[in-house]
């Protein structure tokens, strides 16, 4: 039961319980949605942006504990940050759920419950799906993000 | 009925060290040894390529193939055994009927009728088929329960009505539906009437003859057989005058570069070198099926499948999705504030095996109001142990959601 220890930490349980940053943004200058076919998981960011900067982010959705925690982590970290920082941050996180390269944890902080994922791989697009979508709404001009 | 488990070598693995209690059966059931062995067999001693050869493999190959359609007739009760098709699976089978009826007699204006409850299999084709000839796609309502609204679907049936499309069973809901009493009323006006069977065909004693369904479909891996293959069952008038589905060898009695004549049927359907070991795998899973009794069968699995019901029933903050007037061997479930997604994994932990997700029936699940469901479904081999492991491990899922 350790693998599932390690999926289902406190923090995870607490951010799909209490989301942060969860709900439409009125003012917001971009919104994408994000959908995973495979289980049918839906959210939609709203980004407000400033010049290169990231002032406020948000999201709304369902999805199974991973994804809203992950949704939720990844707004936490985004906001304030500029979009290089973001997209730096993208490609950790990426590295960390598929665990394929080597990842500075000291940067990732807190993300790093999100590693337990890596035992899980038809979970890792659960937690992938909002960076996903991050990461589209931020270096292209769509307005959906598939995790396929 | 004693206890076949033992039959099955896949339900004695262990899953993280537990074992292994597997409940996906309407996703896909596993196979026996009589069905392992012989498709090894034919890879061993028999393969060939069938119909063409003159040596002597792929005479037996042929043989051993053919004899399969008899097996599916004689199962199902069909009048011959030219009804019988060889397909992909029940998708295929669908899409060949969606396809080649579109050419055939749907018409701008006519009506497809199928259900709210239906797979996206039994969905998908005839909106294409509505697209390519103007015909309307119509939607018979389910009621809270899951059951087919029957008077709603009386009323949509009209002179307008050339196809009815229907699950016999929900792959969601488990809902079993009136498909005889539905068959009769659509005959009324003329429609032709599909039974998608592919919940069915491994739970409930099937008579396309008394049904008196134009087609019926399924997959041979729900059989308990191999997968990529599955079947087709058709009127033989019918199967005459519909043109092919796909074309190429096989298919065809005579090809020059100016015309080709096709093939009877069955044959008119199948190009190209088709699943044979699949085939011959489904001929021997319907004999292991077959050495047990219908009564014998239906007790156990309405027996364990009260029981699946009363123990889900028992737990506290889950929710079975529907309450059919007559349930096949599958329940899906929600729990409060646990996404499904999240149960399957906690459950896999304890080597228990669902399905979780909008089971390829997303209008379903919009009409539920649900994103997804977990979904247990049983088999002949599944036992009150796999139950209580199931239990045991949704308790465990609540302790962890707390």
């Amino acid at each position: 039961m350790s693998n599932l220890i390690e999926l289902y930490r406190d923090l995870i349980l607490d951010h799909n319980k209490n989301p942060r940053n969860f709900g439409e943004l009125e003012n917001a200058t971009k919104s994408i949605e994000g959908v995973n076919p495979l289980c049918g998981d839906k959210l939609k960011l709203f980004l407000l942006l400033e010049n290169d900067l990231i002032k406020d982010i948000s999201f709304i959705g369902t999805g199974c504990a991973i994804s809203v925690a992950s949704a939720s982590m990844m707004t936490e970290n985004a906001k304030g940050l500029e979009v290089n920082q973001c997209l730096e941050l993208y490609a950790m996180v990426h590295s960390m759920l598929t665990g394929k390269d080597e990842i500075d944890e000291e940067r990732l902080g807190k993300i790093m419950a999100l590693s337990g994922v890596k035992a899980y791989p038809s979970r890792v697009k659960c937690a992938s799906l909002s960076w996903h979508a991050l990461k589209q709404a931020l270096s292209t001009n769509q307005l959906m993000a598939s995790t396929e | 009925m004693k206890s076949i488990k033992k039959d099955f070598p896949i339900l004695s693995k262990q899953i993280n060290g537990k074992r292994l209690a597997y409940l996906d059966n309407a996703a896909s059931t596993q196979k026996p040894k009589a069905v392992i062995d012989a498709l090894s067999h034919y890879e061993m001693n028999l393969h060939a390529n069938v119909h063409r050869g003159i040596h002597h493999l792929s005479q037996e190959a042929t043989q051993e193939y053919e004899k399969v359609r008899e097996k599916i007739k004689n199962y199902i009760n069909a009048e011959q055994v030219d009804e019988i098709i060889y397909t992909k699976g029940t998708t295929e089978s669908i899409n060949l009927l969606a396809t080649s009826l579109a050419k055939l007699c749907i018409h701008k204006n006519d009506e497809i009728v199928i259900s709210t409850a239906e797979h996206h299999a039994n969905i998908v084709p005839w909106q294409q088929a509505c697209q390519a000839t103007g015909a309307k796609l119509v939607v018979c309502p389910i009621d809270q329960n899951g059951d087919i609204e029957l008077e709603a679907f009386n009323s949509l049936l009209s002179p307008r009505t050339k196809i009815v499309s229907i699950s016999h069973i929900s792959n969601v809901l488990g809902s079993i539906n009136p498909i005889e009493i539905m068959i009769k009323n659509a005959k009324k006006y003329g429609a032709i009437t599909i039974v998608d069977a592919a919940q069915s065909i491994a739970h409930l004693p099937i008579d396309v003859t008394q049904l008196g369904c134009d087609f019926l479909t399924f997959s041979a891996h729900k059989i308990h057989g191999p997968t990529g293959t599955g079947i087709l069952y058709g009127k033989y008038e019918h199967l005459t005058a519909m043109p092919p589905f796909m074309t190429g060898g096989d298919m065809i009695k005579t090809v020059s570069f100016e015309q080709t004549t096709f093939n009877s049927p069955p044959y008119k359907f199948e190009a190209g070198t088709p699943n044979i070991s699949g085939v011959i795998g489904l001929g021997y899973a319907i004999d292991y099926l077959s050495q047990f009794s219908w009564d014998e069968k239906l007790n156990y699995e309405n027996s364990l499948t009260k029981y699946l019901i009363e123990s889900l029933s028992a737990i506290h903050g889950l929710r079975i999705i529907g309450n059919p007037n007559k349930r096949s061997a599958i329940a899906s479930f929600v729990l409060d504030a646990v996404h499904p997604h999240d149960i399957a994994t906690i459950l896999d932990e304890h080597g228990v095996a669902i399905r979780a997700g909008h089971h390829c029936a997303m209008p379903l699940m919009e009409y539920l109001e649900l994103p997804a469901t977990a979904r247990a479904s049983l088999s002949l081999y599944n036992d009150k142990e796999d139950i209580d492991q199931l239990c045991n491990a949704i308790e465990d899922t609540k302790r962890i959601f707390q």
